[in-house]
Formats: C-alpha cells, sequence, structure tokens
C-alpha cells in the first residue's frame, strides 16, 4: 500500500480524493487553531487570575452584545465555508457523468460480486483502468452494505430494494483497499477486498486475458425469454400485451394515474418486482410479480438488457446493433468495446 | 469575604433519617432515589466498561485472536447499549439533576414523588431485562439496530434487549416530566427564571428533548419488533417496506439523545466555570438560551447520519446546512465560559479541572463534528474511526468528564464528606492524558480509512490501535480510582461542612447531608445567580462591554 507525502492520510488516487483533502486540510486547520486559541486563553487565565488568597472575591464583569454577536457570527460564516465547499464537492461526487462506463457491483454477506458490461466477473476485487469514468450501480442480496474505497475518498450505501451508484475516476495505478463500511453481520470484517487500478494498456490486457464471460446484457437476454417477458413485451423489447422496453430506459414514462417519471434504475426495477405500483398508461396489472424469482444479480442484467435496446429501433430486431451499449461507453475507449461475437440476438 | 453561612446542622439528615432497606426501595425523597439511581448506573458503567476494555484489547492486533466475529460483534453492540441507554442518557439527570434540581431552586421535592420512584423502578425493570438478553445469548446487531439486518438476518436477542430499552425509555419521559413540573412551579419565592443556576435551564432543556424525543424511540423499536416477529413490511422492501425509514426515525431520537446526554454536562460545567472563579457567569442569557437553541435545532438534523444512506442529495445538503447551524450555541457556551474566567479568582480545586478538561475535549469533539456536518468530508469519514473518535469525544470527553466534575463538586452535599483532594486531582489528570491517548489516534485511524465494527484490519492500521489500547489502559485505571476513593470517603472522608466551597448557590445554603425536607424553612432568593459580589460593584472593563451591567 503506497503512502502519500503526509502521514496519517491515505493513499490519494482518484479525481476526487485531492478535493476532499483539501477540505480536510482546512477543517483540520480551522480545528487546530480554535483548539489552541480556546485552550490557550483557557490556560493563560487560569494562571493569570489564579486565587492568590482563599478571600478573594473578584468584581462581577458586565455582559456585553457586541462580543456575543461577534462570536456567533464570525463562526457561522467559517462554518458556511466548511458547508459550502463541502456541499460543492458532494454535488459533484453524486452526479455520475453521463459518459461514465457502468459496473455492477451486487453485495450479499460478505462478498461483493461484480460484473463489468463486458462480463468479466470478480469477487472482492474490481479492476479499473486509470483516467476512465466509472459508475458503480450497486444493489444487495440482503442487508444493507457500503461499498467504501478509502483511496478514491467514496463511499456509498447498498441498499436492498434500492439502485445506489458511486463513480470515480482513477489517476494513479496500484492496489487499493475495498470495505464494506456498513455492519452487515457475522463477518463484517471480513467482506473486504481491493480495488486494482491500472494503466489502460495493462487493463485491456487483463480484460482479454480474463476468460471471456456472457456480458450481462446477454445474460439478461437470457433471463428475459426463460421468465416469457417476451410473450407480452416482445421478444427484443417491441411491446405488445405490456409497454415497449426499446428506448425506454432514461425517458418518461406516462403512467395510468396521469404522472409521468423518468425511466430510471429504480424504476425499472421496481417494475420487475412490483410491476402494480406504476403501470404505463393504457396498459393494464397483468404483469405477475417476480419478486423473489430473480436474484439481485439476474435483476442488474435485465437492467443492462433493457438497457442495451437503447438504441434499437423496435423493428429491426435482428440488425447487428452495436451490442450492450451501455449508455455511454466513452469514445477513448474502444478496447473496452464487447468482442463482435457478443451481439444480442446472435445468442439463441 | 461575604461568607455564606449554612444554619446549624443538625444531626439529621436524608440518609439517617431512616433505616433499613425498606426505607430505601420505597423513599419518596428526590435524594435517595438520587442514590439509588447512583449506584445501578454505576453498576452498568462497570459494565459497559469491561466491555471497552475487551474491544480495546481484542484491536491490539490485526487479526481475531481474544474475541471471535460473532463475540465482538456482541460485545461492541452491547458496549454500545449498555453506555448510551443505561449510562450516559440517565447519568447526569437522574443522579445529580434529581438530587439538586429541588435543591438548587429551593424546593423540598420534585413534583411528583412518587413518579420519580417509579422513573427508577422502570429503568431497573428496563436494566433487568436488558441483561437477561445479555446473558441469553446477547445482541449483534450494533447499538443503531439498523434494518434489514436486526429484523431478519440477526439470529441474536433483538426483540429482548429492544424491550429493555423500550422498558427504559419510560423512565426517561418521567423524569423529563417530573423536571419540567418542578422547575415551573416550585421555585422558591424569589427565584425568577432568570435567576435559576444554568444547571437547571439545561436540565430543562434536556426535559424537553426527553419528552418529545423518546416516545420516537419507544415507536421504533416497536415497530422493529412487530416486524422481525410478524413480518409486517414496515422496512422490509420484499413487502413493500424502506429500510432507510428506520434510519431516520432511529435518528430522529437518537440524534436529540445525544444533546439529553450533553446538555446536562454543559450545565455541570456553567455551574462549575461561576463558582470556581468566584464570578457570575458571562452573557447569562446566552448561555440559557443557547441550551433551548440547541434542544429545539438538535432535532432538525437527524439526516446528517445518513449522508450515504442513498438519502436525496438535496435532503443532504439542508441537513448538513442544519448541523452546521447546531454547532453555533455550543460555540457560544465555549466563548462565555472562556469570558467567565476572566479577572476571576480560579481555584484549581477538582470539580475545576475536571471543568477545564471538558472545555479542551468538548471544542475539540465540537469541532471534529464540523467534519462529519461537512458533506464531502462525511462521505470519506462516515462509518470511521473518525466517527467514533468524534463522539467518543462527546460522550466520554464532554459527558462523562463533567459528570466526574459534578460529581466531586456535590459529593461533600450528597455524603456529607470530602473526597480526598490530592486523589481527586491525580485522577482527573490520568483520565484527562489516557481519554486524548485513546481517541486522538481514532481521529487519525478513520481518516486513514479504518472502518469501525472491524476487529480484523489490515497491518498498517495496527500501530494507531496499539496506541488507543494503551490510552484505553490509563483511562481505565483513571476511572476506577474515584470509584475507589470516593466509597473510601464515605466512611473516612473528612466530614464536610454545609458549604465547604464557600459559594452562594442555594443547594449550599443548608447542611450536608442536606434534611429530607433540604431546607429547615423555605428560602427566600434575593439574589441574581452565581452573585459572589453585589451587582452595583460591576465593573466595565472593555469599550466592548454593555454600558449597564445585565443584570440590575
Amino acid at each position: 500500500m503506497q503512502s502519500s507525502w503526509v502521514p496519517f492520510v491515505p493513499p490519494s488516487a482518484s479525481t476526487l480524493s485531492g478535493k476532499v483533502d483539501a477540505l480536510y486540510f482546512y477543517l483540520s486547520g480551522v480545528t487546530i487553531f480554535f483548539t489552541l486559541l480556546i485552550s490557550g486563553v483557557l490556560i493563560f487565565f487560569v494562571i493569570k487570575y489564579r486565587r492568590r488568597n482563599p478571600y478573594e472575591i473578584p468584581r462581577p464583569v458586565a455582559g456585553s452584545i457586541k462580543l456575543e454577536t461577534l462570536w456567533s457570527v464570525i463562526p457561522f460564516i467559517i462554518a458556511m465555508t466548511m458547508f459550502a465547499w463541502g456541499a460543492q464537492i458532494f454535488f459533484e461526487q453524486s452526479r455520475p457523468p453521463s459518459n461514465a462506463v457502468e459496473v455492477y457491483v451486487v453485495g450479499k454477506q460478505w462478498m461483493w460480486k461484480i460484473q463489468h458490461t463486458t462480463g468479466q466477473r470478480e469477487i472482492n476485487e474490481l479492476h479499473v483502468p486509470v483516467g476512465r469514468r466509472i459508475k458503480l450501480v450497486m444493489g444487495t442480496e440482503d442487508v444493507i452494505h457500503d461499498f467504501f474505497i478509502p483511496a478514491f475518498r467514496i463511499k456509498a450505501d447498498v441498499v436492498p430494494g434500492r439502485y445506489t451508484t458511486l463513480w470515480f475516476e482513477a489517476t494513479k495505478a496500484g492496489r487499493y483497499h475495498l470495505f464494506c463500511a456498513e455492519y452487515c453481520g457475522m463477518n463484517h470484517s471480513g467482506m473486504i477486498g481491493s480495488v486494482v487500478v491500472m494503466e489502460p494498456k495493462d487493463f485491456d490486457e487483463w480484460l482479454s486475458g480474463s476468460s471471456s464471460q456472457q456480458s450481462p446484457a446477454i445474460a439478461g437476454q437470457q433471463i428475459y425469454e426463460t421468465l416469457g417477458c417476451a410473450s407480452c413485451h416482445g421478444p427484443t423489447g417491441e411491446g405488445g400485451r405490456g409497454p415497449a422496453l426499446a428506448g425506454v430506459f432514461g425517458r418518461q414514462v406516462f403512467l395510468n394515474n396521469g404522472q409521468n417519471i423518468k425511466a430510471d434504475e429504480a424504476y425499472i426495477r421496481e417494475s420487475v418486482v412490483n410491476p402494480q405500483a406504476k403501470l404505463v398508461a393504457g396498459f393494464g396489472p397483468i404483469m405477475p410479480t417476480f419478486q423473489g424469482q430473480v436474484s439481485e444479480e439476474q435483476l442488474m442484467q435485465i437492467l443492462a438488457f433493457i438497457k442495451s435496446l437503447q438504441n434499437q429501433t423496435p423493428e429491426p430486431v435482428r440488425a447487428a446493433s452495436p451490442m450492450p451499449a451501455p449508455s455511454g461507453m466513452p469514445s477513448v475507449a474502444p478496447s473496452v468495446a464487447p468482442p463482435p461475437a457478443a451481439t444480442p440476438g446472435t445468442h439463441r | 469575604m461575604e461568607t455564606f453561612v449554612p444554619p446549624v446542622p443538625s444531626r439529621i439528615n436524608y440518609i439517617n433519617a431512616q433505616y433499613g432497606l425498606k426505607s430505601w426501595l420505597l423513599t419518596k425523597d428526590h435524594k435517595r432515589i438520587a442514590l439509588l439511581y447512583l449506584g445501578s448506573i454505576s453498576f452498568f458503567f462497570f459494565i459497559g466498561g469491561l466491555y471497552a476494555m475487551a474491544i480495546r484489547l481484542e484491536l491490539l492486533t490485526p487479526q481475531a485472536d481474544l474475541l471471535q466475529s460473532a463475540t465482538y460483534n456482541k460485545v461492541f453492540t452491547q458496549h454500545g447499549i449498555i453506555m448510551v441507554f443505561f449510562f450516559l442518557i440517565p447519568s447526569i439527570p437522574a443522579t445529580l439533576g434529581n438530587f439538586l434540581v429541588p435543591m438548587m431552586i429551593g424546593a423540598k421535592d420534585l413534583a411528583f414523588p412518587r413518579i420519580n420512584l417509579l422513573s427508577w423502578y422502570i429503568y431497573l425493570l428496563g436494566g433487568i431485562v436488558t441483561i437477561y438478553a445479555l446473558l441469553a445469548g446477547g445482541v449483534d446487531t450494533g447499538w443503531t439496530f439498523y434494518t434489514p439486518f436486526s429484523t431478519t438476518f440477526s439470529n441474536s436477542y433483538v426483540v429482548a434487549t429492544g424491550l429493555g430499552i423500550f422498558i427504559n425509555g419510560f423512565s426517561s419521559i418521567l423524569t423529563g416530566l417530573n423536571f419540567i413540573v418542578t422547575i415551573h412551579t416550585m421555585r422558591a419565592p424569589g427565584m425568577t427564571w432568570f435567576r435559576l443556576p444554568l444547571f437547571i435551564w439545561a436540565h430543562y432543556a434536556t426535559s424537553l428533548i426527553m419528552i418529545l424525543g423518546t416516545p420516537v424511540i419507544a415507536i421504533t423499536i416497536l415497530l422493529l419488533a412487530f416486524e422481525r416477529v410478524a413480518h409486517i413490511g414496515i422496512f422490509d422492501p420484499a413487502v413493500g417496506g424502506d429500510p432507510v425509514l428506520f434510519q431516520h426515525l432511529f435518528w430522529f431520537y437518537s440524534h436529540p439523545a445525544v444533546y439529553i446526554m450533553v446538555l446536562p454536562g454543559m450545565g455541570i460545567i456553567s455551574e462549575l466555570i461561576a463558582n470556581f472563579s468566584r464570578k457570575n457567569i458571562f452573557g447569562y442569557s446566552f448561555v440559557a438560551f443557547s441550551s433551548l437553541a440547541i434542544a429545539v435545532f438538535g432535532f432538525l438534523v437527524w439526516g446528517h447520519h445518513l449522508f450515504v444512506a442513498s438519502q436525496s442529495v438535496y435532503a443532504g445538503m439542508i441537513f448538513s446546512f442544519l448541523s452546521f447551524a447546531v454547532a453555533i450555541p455550543s460555540a457560544i457556551k465555549v466563548f462565555n465560559w472562556t469570558a467567565t474566567l476572566y479577572k476571576g479568582s480560579i481555584s484549581y480545586d477538582t470539580p475545576m479541572l475536571y471543568a477545564l478538561g471538558f472545555i479542551g475535549l468538548f471544542t475539540i469533539g465540537g469541532m471534529t463534528g464540523l467534519f462529519l456536518a461537512a458533506l464531502a468530508v462525511d462521505v470519506h469519514v462516515s462509518d470511521t474511526y473518525f466517527v467514533v473518535a468524534h463522539f467518543h469525544y462527546i460522550m466520554v470527553g464532554g459527558t462523562l468528564l463533567a459528570y466526574l466534575g459534578g460529581l466531586h463538586y456535590w459529593w461533600p452535599k450528597i455524603t456529607g464528606r470530602m473526597y480526598p483532594e490530592v486523589w481527586g486531582k491525580f485522577s482527573a489528570l490520568v483520565v484527562f492524558i489516557g481519554f486524548n491517548l485513546t481517541f486522538l489516534p481514532q481521529f487519525l485511524l478513520g481518516y486513514m480509512g479504518m472502518p469501525r465494527r472491524y476487529h480484523v484490519y489490515p497491518a498498517e492500521f495496527q500501530v494507531l490501535h496499539v496506541l488507543s489500547t494503551a490510552g484505553a489502559s490509563i483511562l481505565g485505571v483513571g476511572l476506577l480510582m474515584p470509584l475507589v476513593y470516593l466509597m473510601w470517603s464515605m466512611r473516612y472522608g473528612r466530614t464536610a461542612p454545609g458549604n465547604p466551597w464557600n459559594l452562594p448557590g442555594l443547594e449550599w445554603r443548608t447542611q450536608s447531608p442536606p434534611p429530607t425536607e433540604n431546607f429547615d424553612y423555605t428560602p427566600v432568593v434575593t439574589w441574581e445567580a452565581y452573585e459572589f459580589a453585589p451587582p452595583e460593584e460591576t465593573e466595565v472593563v472593555g469599550k466592548f462591554q454593555d454600558k449597564v451591567p445585565e443584570k440590575v
């Protein structure tokens, strides 16, 4: 584990970590300043005004609205600088860039299961290249976990029934800690692993070196067919008795209660496990629930499949559409593009 | 100087007024009930302390050698539950508060003496149920009981422990109720609101939180139990619930509960700083109202525990802003305490050493709270040792030090005996050093990324863990000393006069220990709080100060 140049600060290996450190140093500076100021004044008074004879009675001292105002307003202003600075970085780290490469993460007692859009699976290890934005889409099979990479200064709870996301751009190759930071039961402290940051060239080698596995989108398509989704939503999501799925991800959906919402990961997940919750306008409540029939991983694969239908028009089904195209594969990374064999539809 | 001579001590006091176990177990005297509480919370503190030692010993090495995972998880859970619910929350209010609230306002007892006794029995029942749960097999959910682990996955005594905490909550509510009614209705003639000692203001604010907040944790625990037993679907997403809802409910109480723990401590510090420097407190009304401000704002900041728990970004920002705002009243207190020392006559008695230690440690605890309120830094340090260090600075460096300071300060009043001063000073110093050595390294560990609730950890964290454990051993010794010499002093200590510190407060204007009715006659208050010298002598020293003295 590399250490940084400042003692007691973890390695700094993402575009974010320097920003968080800067705020941390500012906060530390203010804390040390005020602690020294107060203890200094305290010690000075305690020595200077020590009781010199047991009978002395000091004269009372008048209060001061001016001083009270001063020492309310100044700390408030300082606090607001901290608030604004912290909120600004937080806002940035909470909004994944649209061109990030997705990686699917499922937590379960007590391991992290990770799958890349290109199909590679990992357990308790996450390989990522330097200089590429990565977005983690995370779910859990059981309890709340928390994906924590100290070197990147990021963490997020992984909550049952929801998807949470994290994003980062690694800046320095190396092997870094991955911790589960939310207490999750007996082997909580064993739910650790590594994030391996590699130079892009090495990463590509790693990708091609690992045995080729089904991409999540293709696995998702198989689940889609096995579960009979196609009978209502159409073999390629063109719709039928159920609403069309092709191109739905990221769009506005009109519901039969008059609302319209964005079809994001959470909505699609909910529509599989609890289809009656938000019905698309014009469709009846005929879909059964798949709660308990699909695992979190399978849900993510279905999600990946639905996302892969993005750029297809419903009709030309078997056209050699460029595959799983996770929403926004960055153009700088042609090497991550899946092998040609991995095109949906060719895999039956 | 003017001395505040208490009435000639009679030989009958609240301790020797009656004898026999029954006279204690059926007492309605707030002072005796305070002693019952003192005994029981000391017992729980001792148990919680044993758990703490087990934790620190296990963390000496990066491997699991002393405790295996299942045991370690129970040990840190039970340390938290015992310390929070059975020591810290009742600590100051139920002992020193119980003893002193009536005495400081010149009342004979609390408004509802029977309810006061009932609250102790409820506390005891809650404690027994919890101890049963611990002996039967313990609980491993963390003191926070997060769902769905606690409802669906944990194989430990969750419901029994929850029941113990649920029952215990009622004792807290009853104590708060009693204090509020007492402070409103039973002040001695002349004891106006702005003549109240700040200890009373702090207890008033605390009581508000106890009454308004505790029912929420009671409801939350009930829901948790229903969910665990009957799977009704409040918190389980598979049946339409929301696991994060539990965290909202839990912290809606448990964050204000932090102020239940620390506000009474602040009240004690105000007493100690003013009395041991023989000065009126600087900015009395600011210190008094800051307690109320903390109590009110404290209810609005629970979401800062959920910054990484998939809460919305905008909710996070609002909670962050409010959390910074709640820091200001605490800062006001620290500045006013410091200013009170100015031109005072400062003694170095043991209680004052604790008070000075409190100000330093509370400053660090409060300032590191700002790290956790700052969103981006919190994302990195939440659920790490940084959080552990921060709240121990507030709970131990703040509440426990204030409690010990207060215990020494009022010990002569409570027992009629002086504690040994040299031992007192020595133990205060040992506690201060041991405490800092224990918890300062944990801030560093936290920023380095050491997650909390881990007993197996990467080797690079070991040095700091060893330092922390070394500090904990010193702290342990420092805390054992008062246990021994205070008990020793009850029998062998120098007999205390009614007013050993020569102070103006009402509780010092009666004999030590006080008679059952506290005062031989109803006191009539004609002086301001902390009035060592007549207000006419008030000095306007700087150009900053008000032209008219504050209290004339």
